[in-house]
C-alpha cells in the first residue's frame, strides 16, 4: 500500500501481497524479492505502535511457519488477555489504550539493546547447537544443556534436555531449538537489571493497567478469574496463529505449570511500575471501588454478616487513617510507604472489627450471642438481632461444602489442551501419539463416570457467596441488627465487650523472615481461625497474610497503648 | 483437605490420586472412574523418575475399576489393556501375562491362548532378556493351556472309544498338544519357586506316557531339592504317586514323615498313623501316636471322629497291652493342662452327644483313659450311652473301670 515503485515488468503500480509477504504486481502478477517490514498487524490491534524492525525476515518457512520474537508472543498473549477482561466488563479503554502503552513503554525500556542489534546476529547464535565445535571454539557461548538448566521453573521440563544433545547432530534448520527466532538469547541473557518478561508478569501488566484506570477488579478476583478459565493464561499459546510454531525453549517461557501465586504477581507489578518509571497512579478516592470503604462492603455481604458492621468498619478505617488518598494511591519508587493490597486490607479491616465487636476467644462471642438470643425473644419489633451463633452455623455449612468444591475441582484441574507441545520434531510423533491415548482413556472412563465431563467453565462472578434477604429460611444476615450486643453510653451505641486481644505484641521486621508475624495455627482461638479461613477462600490466599495484614492493623490502631504499655500481655483495654 | 491456593502440575495430580484411591476404597467405581479421566493427562508428562510412574498406575487403575464397574464389558477391558501394553515397553510382558489372566478368569481360554502366544513372539531387544522371567511364565501359562487341551482330547478319545479314523487327527493333536506342553512345563519347574499346578501337570502328562522315572524325579526334585520354597504341597502329590504305583509302605512313610514336621495338621496325617499304628518297628509306632496327638491338637479335628478313632485305637492297644504306657505318659505330659478344657469339656460333652454319637464315643474312650472313670466328659458321656442302652458304651465303662489304675499311673 505504501510502496509505490513502478513494476519492473509492466511499469505500473499496482501492488498486492502474496500470502508469504512479498509484493506483487496486479497487474503483471510479477513477484518481488521486497518484503514487508513489519509487526504482523495480526499480533497487535493498535496500528500506531511503534514498529519493531525487524529487516529481511523469511515469512514462510518449510512447515508453513514464520519467524517470530518472543516479545511478539507475549504482545499476543496481553492482547487476548485484555480482550478477555474487557469480556468480563472491563473498560475498553484498558486495551486500547492503557495496557498498550504500558507495553510499549516496556519494551521501549528493556528493548534498547534489542533494537541495536541486527537480526543476523541472533540467528547465528542458534546455530551453536548445530555443531559440537563451534562449542569448543567459542567458549563463552553456553550450551543448551546449560540454558535448559538455568530457568527457575521445576524440574519438569529440565528432565527432557536429552533432546539438546542428540540435535547437534540434526539438520542446521533454525526452528530445532525454538520457534522463536530469539528463544535461547531470552534464557541466556542476565534479564535481572532489564525486568524479563514472563508468564505471571503478564498478570502484572494486567493488574497495573486495572489498577491504574481504577477498574472494579481487585487482585484477588483477577487470579481467580485465570484459575478459573476466564482468562487466558494456562496453555494461552492456543490462541496463537497457526505460522507462529512454539517448540524447544518457547516452551520454558510460554508454558504454565502452576497457578499464578499472589504474592508473585503483586511484587513484580511493583517492580514493572519502577521499571518503567511511571508517576503517580490516578489517585483511590472513597468512591473507588478499591477504597476499604468501598470493598469492605462488598465482603461483608459475601461474608454475610450484618450491614451494621460497615459503620464499625469505617470507623477503624477511619481512626488508622487507611482511607485516605495519600495512603492508598500507588506511587512507584517511594520506598517509604508501605504498598497496600486492597482486598487483603479490606478482609483484615472486617477482622478487626469482628475482633471489636466478639472478641472471638472462643467464649465471649458465644455469650453474646446467647444474650443476643435472649433479647430476640422480647424483639417483637423491627429486625432481629445478629446472633453469632446461628450465624456460624450457617456460614460453616457453606463455607464446608464450598471448599470441599474447591478442593474437587483442584484434583479434577486439567492442564493439557488439545494442542500439544513437544521439544523438537523428534519427540512430535511420540507426543502425538500420547495425546490421542489420553484423549481415548478420558473417553472411555469417561463414559463409566456416569455423567459426561461438563465442558463450560462456570459464569465468572464477582460474588462467590450470595445471600438472598427472600429466603424465609432466615439464614441472610444482611439485615440484621447488632443492637442485640451493643449497649448505650452516654447516648451513644458501643459495644458491650470491653476487651481485645492482639494478634501478637511486636511485629516481626519483614526483611528478616519475609513476615510481619507468623500464623501458626495452633495458638489463636478457633473462632479467629474460622474467620481467617472464610476470608481466606474467598481472597484464595493463605490465611498467613489477612493475619498479617490484622497485626499492622492492630498495631496502628492501639499504637499509643502499645508505647506506654511494654508489657508481655496480650490482653489491653480498649 | 488443603486450604493451599497454590497449585502445580504436580500437586495438583498427586490430589486427584489420592481421590481416586479413595473412591476406589469405598468401592466407588463411578467416581472412580470420573477422577480417573482427569488423571490420565499425567501420561503427557510422564518422567517417571519416581518407582511408580503415572502410566503403572493408570494400568493398575484402570483394570480395577474395569473389573469391578457394572458397566463394563470385556471388549472395553481389552480395548483398555491393548492401550496399556503400548504404554510402557518394560512392563509390556507383565501387561500380557496379567491380560491373560483376567481372560482366563472369565473362561475366555482361547482369547488368552492367543494373547500369551502373541506374547511369546516378542522381541525387543535389550528387554527381552531382562523381561527374561516374565517371558518363562507366559511360556508356562501357555503350557498348561497346551495341557488343558490334551486333556481335553484324551477324554474325548476315552469316552468314544476306538471308532476308527476320525480319531487319528484328534490323537495327533492331543500328541502335539502334549509335546508342546511337556516342554514349557519342564521349563518352568526348573526354577525354584511354587509351582504346584504345573507339577500336578506335567507328572499327569508323564504318567499318561509311561514315563514313570521323570515323574518321580520331578516329584522328588519338587520335594526334597532345598533350593525350592517348603512346601506341604510338594511331599503330598509324592505321597500320592508313590501310593498310585504301589510303592512300599516304607516309602511312603518317608514322604509323609517331612509332610508331619512341616503340617502337623494336615488330612493325611490319619493315613500317617494308621501306617504307623500296624508297623512291626517300635519307633513307627511310637511316631504313629505322637502324629495322632499333635493332629488332634488343632481346632480344626476336634470333630473328626476318624482321627478320634485312630487315637482311641492306638490307646486301647497299648492299655490292653500294657505295654509301653510311658509313650502316652509323654505324650499327656504337654498336653493335661489344656486338653480337658480343650475336648473335654461338660458343654463339649453334652453338644458331642446331642450331634454325634460316635464321634463322643470315640472321645469317651480317649478321656476315659486319660482322666479316668470320673472326669466329666466320660461321666457323662457314658451315662447318656448307657441309659440309651447302646451296646458299646456299656461295654466302655466296663473296660475304663477297670484299666483305672493306668489312669492313675499317667497322670502322676
Amino acid at each position: 500500500r505504501d510502496f509505490n515503485e513502478r513494476c519492473a515488468q509492466c511499469s505500473e503500480v499496482n501492488w498486492g501481497l502474496t500470502d508469504g509477504g512479498r509484493f506483487y504486481c496486479r497487474s503483471c502478477h510479477n513477484v518481488t524479492e521486497r518484503t514487508r517490514e513489519v509487526v504482523n498487524t495480526d499480533f497487535i490491534s493498535n496500528t500506531r505502535v511503534q514498529t519493531i524492525s525487524k529487516g529481511l525476515r523469511k515469512q514462510e518457512q518449510n512447515d508453513g511457519g514464520c519467524e517470530w520474537y518472543v516479545c511478539e508472543g507475549f504482545q499476543l498473549v496481553l492482547k487476548k488477555q485484555a480482550e478477555a477482561l474487557e469480556a468480563l466488563g472491563v473498560c475498553p479503554q484498558m486495551k486500547d489504550e492503557i495496557l498498550c502503552n504500558f507495553w510499549r513503554r516496556y519494551l521501549q525500556k528493556s528493548k534498547q539493546a534489542y533494537c541495536n542489534r541486527p537480526a543476523g546476529e541472533t540467528v547465528k547464535t542458534l546455530s551453536v547447537c548445530d555443531s559440537s565445535t563451534d562449542v569448543e571454539s567459542e567458549p563463552e557461548r553456553p550450551s543448551l544443556l546449560h540454558l535448559l538448566s538455568l530457568s527457575e521453573s521445576e524440574g519438569d521440563l529440565q528432565t527432557d534436555c536429552s533432546f539438546a544433545s542428540s540435535t547437534s547432530k540434526v539438520s542446521e534448520s533454525t526452528s530445532v531449538c525454538s520457534g522463536s527466532v530469539d528463544g535461547s538469547l531470552y534464557l541466556m541473557k542476565n534479564q535481572k537489571e532489564k525486568l524479563r518478561m514472563t508468564m505471571p508478569m503478564t498478570l502484572s501488566f494486567c493488574y497495573m493497567a486495572l489498577l491504574w484506570l481504577r477498574e472494579p477488579m481487585t487482585l484477588s478476583d483477577l487470579l481467580r478469574f485465570v484459575v478459573e478459565g476466564h482468562i487466558p493464561y494456562l496453555n494461552v499459546f492456543k490462541h496463537f496463529p497457526e505460522k507462529m510454531k512454539l517448540c524447544g525453549l518457547d516452551l520454558k517461557i510460554f508454558c504454565v505449570e502452576s497457578w499464578p501465586v499472589y504474592e508473585e504477581v503483586y511484587n513484580k507489578m511493583l517492580e514493572l511500575a519502577v521499571f518503567l518509571d511511571l508517576p503517580r497512579f490516578p489517585d483511590i478516592t472513597d468512591s473507588c471501588f478499591l477504597h476499604p470503604d468501598m470493598l469492605c462492603m462488598k465482603y461483608l455481604m459475601e461474608a454475610n454478616l450484618p450491614d451494621e458492621l460497615h459503620n464499625w468498619t469505617c470507623r477503624v478505617v477511619k481512626k488508622i487513617c487507611i482511607g485516605e488518598v495519600d495512603f492508598l494511591t500507588l506511587v512507584p519508587g517511594n520506598k517509604s510507604s508501605r504498598k497496600v493490597k486492597y482486598d487483603v486490607l479490606a478482609a483484615a479491616v472486617i477482622v478487626v472489627a469482628l475482633k471489636l465487636l466478639f472478641l472471638l476467644d472462643d467464649h465471649y462471642e458465644w455469650l453474646l450471642s446467647d444474650f443476643a438470643e435472649e433479647r430476640n425473644k422480647n424483639n417483637k419489633e423491627g429486625g432481629p438481632y445478629f446472633e453469632f451463633k446461628k450465624w456460624y452455623k450457617v456460614i460453616k455449612c457453606s463455607l464446608d461444602v464450598e471448599q470441599k468444591k474447591l478442593d474437587e475441582e483442584r484434583a479434577k484441574y486439567l492442564w493439557r489442551c488439545e494442542k500439544p507441545l513437544f521439544y523438537s520434531a523428534r519427540k512430535k510423533s511420540k507426543v502425538l501419539k500420547r495425546r490421542q491415548m489420553v484423549v481415548n482413556l478420558q473417553n472411555q472412563f469417561g463414559k463409566l463416570s456416569g455423567s459426561l465431563r461438563p465442558a463450560e467453565k462456570p459464569n465468572p462472578s464477582s460474588f462467590q457467596l450470595s445471600w438472598s434477604e427472600e429466603n424465609t429460611d432466615g439464614s441472610c444476615f444482611h439485615g440484621h441488627s447488632l443492637k442485640g450486643i451493643l449497649q448505650e453510653k452516654c447516648g451513644l451505641l458501643t459495644a458491650m465487650n470491653p476487651d481485645y486481644w492482639l494478634c501478637t505484641v511486636r511485629l516481626c521486621t519483614e526483611k528478616l523472615c519475609g513476615h510481619l508475624a507468623h500464623y501458626r495455627g495452633v495458638d489463636f482461638p478457633q473462632s479467629y481461625h474460622f474467620v481467617l479461613r472464610l476470608f481466606s477462600f474467598l481472597l484464595r490466599i493463605q490465611p498467613s497474610y489477612i493475619h498479617d495484614e490484622v497485626c499492622v492493623i492492630e498495631h496502628k490502631l492501639f499504637h499509643k497503648k502499645l508505647c506506654k504499655k511494654r508489657k508481655h500481655n496480650p490482653g489491653l483495654r480498649k | 483437605s488443603s486450604h493451599e491456593h497454590k497449585l502445580n502440575f504436580k500437586k495438583s495430580k498427586e490430589v486427584c490420586l489420592s481421590y481416586i484411591q479413595d473412591a476406589m476404597l469405598q468401592k466407588q467405581w463411578k467416581r472412580a472412574a470420573e477422577f480417573l479421566t482427569f488423571y490420565v493427562e499425567s501420561l503427557e508428562k510422564d518422567f517417571s523418575t519416581e518407582y511408580m510412574g503415572p502410566s503403572e498406575m493408570i494400568w493398575r487403575i484402570g483394570t480395577e475399576i474395569l473389573c469391578h464397574h457394572s458397566h463394563s464389558s470385556m471388549k472395553e477391558f481389552n480395548s483398555f489393556i491393548e492401550q496399556m501394553k503400548t504404554l510402557g515397553v518394560k512392563r509390556y510382558l507383565k501387561v500380557c501375562l496379567e491380560h491373560a489372566f483376567h481372560l482366563l478368569c472369565n473362561g475366555l481360554i482361547d482369547e488368552a491362548y492367543q494373547n500369551l502366544s502373541l506374547a511369546e513372539s516378542w522381541r525387543f531387544g535389550e528387554q527381552t532378556v531382562i523381561q527374561d522371567k516374565e517371558m518363562k511364565l507366559i511360556q508356562a501359562y501357555r503350557g498348561l493351556l497346551d495341557y488343558y487341551s490334551w486333556s481335553k482330547q484324551k477324554n474325548i478319545l476315552l469316552e468314544h472309544g476306538h471308532d476308527g479314523f476320525e480319531d487319528l487327527s484328534v490323537e495327533q493333536e492331543m500328541h502335539s498338544c502334549f509335546r508342546k506342553a511337556a516342554v514349557n512345563l519342564k521349563e518352568i519347574i526348573k526354577i525354584p519357586g511354587v509351582w504346584d499346578l504345573f507339577v500336578k501337570c506335567y507328572v499327569d502328562l508323564l504318567e499318561f506316557y509311561g514315563d514313570h522315572n521323570e515323574a518321580r524325579q520331578v516329584l522328588n526334585e519338587y520335594a526334597y531339592n532345598s533350593k525350592f520354597p517348603a512346601n506341604p504341597n510338594a511331599h503330598v502329590y509324592l505321597y500320592q504317586f508313590l501310593k498310585r504305583h504301589g510303592e512300599s509302605k516304607k516309602s511312603l512313610i518317608s514322604a509323609l514323615k517331612i509332610l508331619h514336621d512341616i503340617v502337623p495338621s494336615h488330612e493325611l496325617m490319619i493315613d500317617f498313623n494308621t501306617m504307623l499304628q500296624k508297623s512291626k518297628k517300635r519307633k513307627k509306632r511310637r511316631l504313629g501316636l505322637e502324629v495322632i496327638f499333635a493332629a488332634l491338637d488343632y481346632a480344626g479335628w476336634k470333630e473328626n471322629v476318624k482321627a478320634w478313632n485312630c487315637l482311641a485305637r492306638q490307646m486301647k492297644q497299648i492299655v490292653i497291652s500294657g505295654k509301653h504306657l510311658d509313650w502316652i505318659k509323654q505324650e499327656w505330659n504337654s498336653r493335661k493342662d489344656w486338653w480337658p478344657a480343650f475336648h473335654f469339656s461338660r458343654y463339649l460333652a453334652k453338644r458331642n452327644w446331642q450331634e454325634n454319637e460316635s464321634l463322643s464315643y470315640e472321645k469317651a474312650v480317649v478321656a476315659g483313659i486319660l482322666l479316668g472313670k470320673d472326669c466329666k466328659y466320660f461321666k457323662y458321656i457314658s451315662h447318656q450311652g448307657c441309659k440309651a442302652q447302646v451296646k458299646r458304651f456299656r461295654m466302655l465303662k466296663k473296660f475304663v473301670n477297670k484299666h483305672n489304675p493306668v489312669y492313675l499311673r499317667i497322670s502322676g
